[in-house]
């Protein structure tokens, strides 16, 4: 079969700060990232012949990437802007894949960039929240989109037997991670009474079960794998990637605890040929607690409905059996909205290159990164190693 | 303020008045029999147009809830609960669970339909537990 196993790898990987960054527009966020992005690859813009990046919330444009392109003043042969929500980031790496074995692009910059947190009024950012169900059999209900993660969370618990403290201890963790990140939004340590006496948003989720509301940007660069022997850092390869889709409006959800993350990994790991097992670390979509926990399972790392007992017994903080989302993710590293994970993925490459310093997993050879967009809709996973075998 | 309001559209209007005349409206395929919501041009399971207007027995199961504690504008009172319901029939909607302590809400209980007005023409479904009647 020709795969897509191990033909690309990441060559250059950047964030800009991240937080709070009033100084900056998205567009500026987005320019920042790539510019820092082709300096870790040490490479020049002349080289870079194809983009791909993800319309901002807060500066939309009909033509993104060739916004960003002309910004930047390159001419790509290969240029999209690509929507898929929190999913986004990891469905266009095998696009960009694709076009690079096809030839269609040899050097790919991936970059994303918004400010929710400066760009955006509050009333802009609750009218954006409000658009998010379907306009004429949800949004009347006055859903938030705390709430919609909520109704996935309280089935679990209803199904399961799963608890609060469970939830609770996946926001610990994360800021566990944080905490040794430099660069994240929120360093200081919480503990599971913080999370449960933080104020109730939707039950049963706390403010600290929900992820942040930040400005940020980064970038990879992209190339065929034996282009890549020639780079300044060792390549991060791209072993496997997968997609999985069930509904868009979650009241059409076929079920509210097992989504199409099951699919999307496995698609992911029969690419890789490896197995949850083989995975030093994990990236997991963290906008709420309770989609860590639905991942946890349907990535194939604990069964189903263990995902509880999983987070308690064998741990996904530092140096827990599992270290999930060692930058801290949405949850205390940052979310800027839709290029969310591209800081899962710039983490990832550094974790493969065992340069991330206090945060690092010892001899981290293979990681798996997971996304999703939508409620719970739309899926995708990557599996990045570091060496081809 | 006024709360959200439905998209107005062919189906969405046939929809909304049954709810005027107390209808919880479903479509039902001649070719299949399957009973689907939301309303759809084609039928989603056999895409036949066979499609003809049901109303619905208005009794269904809380398939999971949440109560709002941070309302999504003024015009909605917090807390407020947002449940999916399954309905006899099959399909899922998204609705309220009203006339009842949010305490009282939980997944598996059975709910009954009745209507609420949304604003000077809009009339929509929302559920109470039928432990409350």
């Amino acid at each position: 079969m020709n795969s897509l196993r191990g033909k690309v790898a990441i060559v250059g990987a950047a964030d800009t700060r991240v937080g709070v960054v009033p100084d900056r527009t998205a567009t500026e966020l987005c320019i920042e990232s790539i510019l820092l992005a082709l300096a870790d690859a040490g490479i020049g813009k002349e080289e870079v012949d194809g983009l791909v990046t993800c319309n901002s919330m807060a500066q939309p444009m009909l033509y993104h990437a060739e916004a960003i392109a002309e910004y930047l003043n390159i001419a790509p042969r290969y240029c999209f802007a690509a929507g898929a929500g929190g999913g986004t980031t990891f469905s266009v790496l095998h696009h960009a894949a694709s076009a690079i074995v096809t030839g269609m692009a040899d050097v790919v910059v991936i970059a994303m960039a918004d400010s929710l947190r400066s760009g955006l009024t509050r009333d802009q950012a609750m009218l954006m929240q409000s658009s998010t169900g379907h306009p004429q059999y949800e949004q009347p209900y006055g859903p938030t989109v705390p709430a919609y993660y909520a109704l996935i969370a309280q089935a679990h618990m209803a199904r399961f037997g799963t608890l609060p403290e469970h939830f609770a201890e996946i926001a610990v963790a994360c800021r566990a991670h944080a905490a040794r990140n430099p660069a994240a939004q929120m360093r200081e340590l919480i503990t599971v009474d913080d999370v449960l006496n933080s104020r109730m948003i939707a039950d049963p989720l706390h403010l600290l079960d929900c992820s942040l509301v930040s400005d940020g940007g980064a970038a990879i660069i992209l190339t065929s794998a034996e282009r890549a022997r020639h780079f300044q850092h060792p390549p991060v390869y791209v072993l496997g990637m997968g997609e999985g889709r069930g509904h868009e409006h979650i009241s059409q959800a076929a079920d509210l605890t097992t989504s199409a993350a099951r699919e999307s990994g496995q698609r992911a790991y029969a690419m890789a040929g490896l197995r949850p097992a083989d995975m030093d670390f994990a990236q997991l979509y963290d906008c709420f607690t309770p989609t860590v926990l639905v991942e946890l399972e349907d990535l194939g790392f604990c069964a189903k409905g263990e995902g509880g007992a999983f987070v308690s017994e064998a741990g996904i903080g530092p140096g827990g059996r599992l270290p999930v989302n060692t930058h801290g993710g949405l949850l205390s590293h940052c979310h800027p909205g839709n290029p969310g994970s591209m800081f899962a993925l710039t983490e990832s490459v550094w974790q493969l290159r065992h340069t991330a310093g206090e945060r690092q997993v010892d001899n981290a050879r293979c990681g798996l990164l997971h996304a999703q967009g939508g409620i719970m809709s739309s899926h995708s996973t990557l599996i990045l190693g570091k060496e081809l075998g | 303020m006024e709360r959200i309001q439905p998209a107005s559209g062919a189906l969405a209007d046939a929809y909304i008045a049954g709810c005027r005349v107390g209808e919880l409206r479903l479509q039902r395929c001649g070719h299949c029999g399957t009973h689907q919501f939301y309303p759809r041009i084609m039928c989603g399971s056999c895409l036949s147009d066979d499609l003809e207007w049901a109303a619905a027995s208005g009794r269904g199961e809380i398939l999971s809830f949440t109560v709002v504690r941070r309302p999504i504008s003024k015009a909605y009172e917090a807390p407020y609960v947002v449940a999916l319901i399954k309905l006899e029939e099959g399909p899922t909607l998204m609705s309220h669970v009203v006339g009842c302590a949010s305490e009282a809400v939980a997944v598996g209980l059975t709910v009954r339909v009745k209507f609420a007005r949304w604003s000077e023409s809009i009339t929509l479904p929302v559920f109470t537990l039928d432990s409350q009647r």
